[in-house]
């Protein structure tokens, strides 16, 4: 993990071309962010790329405990939610009162709200880390998502908090009314944030949260204390949460106790982990993906829920480091130039995983519309799920492409093996 | 007030050692494998879920037995071909898989049985009163709870504590590589032991089915309690999971039965105060409170003393 983050810091530091490299991938992504709403303009995209953006800013702040400083939450979206009614409260105040605070700014009360609720329980919190972090979090998560509903004038009860964004005071013109300016405003934080949660791995205190993550009582014997550095870690992880939280509620407009629930909360951890919690991007990835296939999902088949368990249970089996882990896996062959050693072995492949996931997805529809009995539409083949010519089909797909995935996987493993080996031996793997 | 006190005690062991038949499973896992098992609270609700089918089927006295004996089966396979498979990657992943699984196993069954909750009777034979206890029923299905729970806390303190089979387990809980070099197949030891926390699980989702809801979400509704109880009684200790699951189940249920407020013991605060954070805390009433009450304990305990209650290490 550390040498992975090393050579990414020396690819920023060292030479002038790794400089202007590291300097070009946030560029470009910038450009990206700028250009996006101008090639997909329509009204439905815009919103999923600003759902997307609040879900990255979400999963970074999520990194910063997960694969920072190594701490376990299932409680999370506490801050994200507590971000967002903050972020409610201040608008409605801002608009009650009159107060010159035009609404770029909310997201940063939204932050606060987040930080200063780390702030109060975070000292308790993080006084272990591990299996029991774990699980204070999730009873913590458990009592302010049951508490919000007992605090109706503070969390507004099952309806929750309203606001209207566009009553603020204006900035440069902009009313935010039109998705297009909330998109930007989104975007702005987006990259502001993601900026100060790099520089923040980057400081002596993130170097120390790697630390104590890898080795706490190490830390010990230099002289810091562990609880310290998971705290301020908590901290921080806190107020971008918030920051997420105050943009979904001027994104959404409300602010509901579904923000701060378990929910939530195993959403984060999802993108986050799918993503792959050892590099920078990984959330990134992972938001990206998981809030794609969320939008997607959701309209095709009413079992996506459990597609996502599933998906998160093969990475976490299979691949603990992420799609990022799996993508930064093959650097060293690339460099070395070994990779098309290990693609024909992906290619042959390719068929039978995708065999197996097709069953996979053919059983659990089966099930799913036996009751109903809609149709299956399986890349435009159509199954009817009360035929036994699905159930048969279902089960050798199931099997079969188990069966030979799992051998086509080994030679993947050895392929792999081989090509890294020379890889090792022409200097470009530790 | 003597009634209720007397009716939610019998409520409250009762529903505290349905949740020591769970949490015993729990914290054997976790002193043996260091895992903490997510998808518990999972088992519980297949339980429930393999109970009221089989009820369909067969009845629900071949049910009784059947259900945990599947649920032990799925159990076992889940510690042989996932997390023995995860173990290389730490305890971080092993959670994680089983987080997975919980939510997996929710979908799953909200899937096959639907959202809404299941019409999941009380046995005919068990469908009477006990007893009449100032002038309430207490139904005869609830006393049989208690007593399968009991029994099964006997049995699983004589096994554990008197057995060869239970000298192996406890020797394998300190020391797996002595277990180990001694001949026994410490893996299997493992694969045992978590069957049989599964289907102690599976047990109690059978019985607490028809008393409780059956419902999709009844695992992630009790999970985060159970958490709470292993947490509170100190982690890996059985003693402690024992008090820690009978002062919940009575908290708890107290807290239910009980319907006053701050309001109601002092007046009504001047309405004219208008809607704020106080006169929310002011008109509250205890039973609203209730579902937050194990967690303001875990607050307190983790204050207090973190290791909790019975729990000798720190971590």
């Amino acid at each position: 993990m550390t040498k992975a983050t090393n050579s990414t810091s020396k690819a920023g530091a060292d030479t002038s071309s790794g400089s202007l490299r590291f300097y070009g991938v946030w560029l470009i992504g910038i450009v990206a962010l700028i250009v996006l709403p101008m090639i997909f303009s329509s009204g439905g995209s815009l919103t999923s790329f600003s759902l997307i953006g609040i879900a990255i800013v979400f999963a970074l702040s999520y990194n910063i405990l997960l694969g920072q400083t190594g701490l376990l939450s299932f409680g999370h979206a506490v801050h994200y939610g507590l971000g967002g009614f903050a972020a409610c409260h201040m608008m409605n105040a801002v608009v009650s009162h009159g107060w010159p605070i035009p609404l770029p700014f909310i997201p940063l009360f939204g932050g606060l709200g987040g930080l200063v609720f780390a702030v109060i329980i975070g000292w308790v919190m993080t006084k272990r880390a591990g299996t029991v972090f774990a699980m204070i979090s999730l009873g913590i998560g458990e009592l302010v998502a049951s508490s919000s509903l007992i605090l109706r004038s503070v969390f507004g009860g099952e309806s929750g908090i309203t606001t209207d964004r566009t009553a603020l005071p204006k900035m440069f013109g902009w009313s935010f009314g039109p998705q297009l300016q909330v998109y930007y405003l989104i975007a702005f934080w987006l990259v502001l944030s993601a900026i100060a949660m790099y520089a923040l791995t980057r400081t002596p205190l993130g170097r120390i949260c790697n630390a104590v993550r890898d080795n706490p009582e190490r830390v010990q014997f230099i002289g810091y204390d562990p609880h310290v550095v998971r705290y301020l870690a908590f901290c921080f992880a806190g107020f971008f949460a918030g920051v997420a939280g105050g943009l979904a509620a001027i994104n959404f407009e409300i602010a509901n106790s579904a923000y701060l629930g378990a929910i939530q909360s195993g959403f984060v951890l999802f993108s986050t982990f799918i993503g792959g919690t050892a590099y920078f991007f990984g959330p990134i990835l992972g938001a990206i993906l998981v809030t794609y296939l969320q939008l997607g999902l959701a309209n095709l088949t009413s079992a996506w829920q459990l597609y996502f368990g599933i998906i998160f249970i093969g990475i976490v089996m299979f691949s603990p480091g992420g799609i990022a882990g799996l993508v930064m896996m093959h650097r060293p062959l690339v460099r070395a130039g070994t990779l098309w050693t290990v693609i024909p072995s992906y290619l042959v492949a390719v068929v039978p995983t995708l065999a197996l996931a097709c069953g996979v997805i053919l059983s659990i529809e089966t099930v799913a519309r036996y009751s109903g009995g809609e149709p299956i539409d399986l890349f435009g083949i159509g199954f009817k799920p009360t035929s036994p010519v699905t159930w048969v089909a279902a089960v050798v797909l199931v099997i079969g492409g188990a069966f030979v995935a799992r051998l086509s996987w080994r030679r993947i493993a050895e392929a792999w093996d081989r090509a890294a080996t020379v890889a090792r031996d022409r200097g470009y793997l530790a | 007030m003597l009634e209720l006190v007397v009716i939610s005690t019998l409520n409250g062991v009762l529903f505290g050692m349905l949740l020591f038949l769970l949490s015993s499973g729990l914290t054997v896992i976790f002193s043996m494998m260091g895992v903490l098992n997510f998808a518990h609270a999972s088992f519980y609700m297949l339980g429930a879920f393999f109970g009221f089918q089989l009820t369909k089927w067969i009845g629900f006295w071949p049910a009784l037995v059947l259900a945990p004996l599947l649920v032990g089966a799925i159990g076992m396979a889940v510690e042989r071909y996932g997390l023995r498979n995860t173990h290389k990657h730490g305890h971080v992943a092993e959670l994680l898989l089983t987080f997975g699984l919980a939510f997996a196993i929710e979908e799953i069954v909200s899937m096959i049985w639907g959202k809404s909750p299941l019409d999941y009777r009380v046995p005919a034979l068990l469908d009477f009163p006990a007893f009449t206890i100032f002038s309430t029923n207490y139904p005869a299905y609830k006393i049989f709870m208690l007593a399968v729970s009991v029994i099964i806390f006997v049995a699983l303190l004589i096994v554990l504590k008197r057995t060869r089979v239970g000298l192996i387990v406890q020797a394998a809980l300190t020391h797996p590589h002595m277990v180990g070099h001694l001949g026994h197949n410490v893996g299997r030891v493992f694969m045992a032991v978590f069957g049989v926390g599964s289907a102690l699980a599976g047990l109690a989702g059978v019985i607490a089915g028809p008393a409780l809801v059956t419902q999709s979400d009844m695992a992630a509704s009790l999970g985060p309690i159970l958490f709470v109880v292993i947490v509170f009684g100190g982690l890996g200790s059985l003693p402690g999971a024992f008090i820690a699951s009978l002062v919940i189940g009575l908290v708890q249920t107290f807290a239910v039965a009980l319907d006053g407020s701050l309001a109601s013991a002092f007046g009504p605060l001047d309405p004219s105060a208008g809607p704020s954070v106080l006169t929310d805390i002011w008109n509250v009433t205890i039973a609203q409170v209730a579902p937050i009450v194990p967690y303001v304990l875990l607050v307190i305990i983790l204050i207090v003393r973190p290791m909790g209650l019975m729990g000798t290490r720190e971590s």
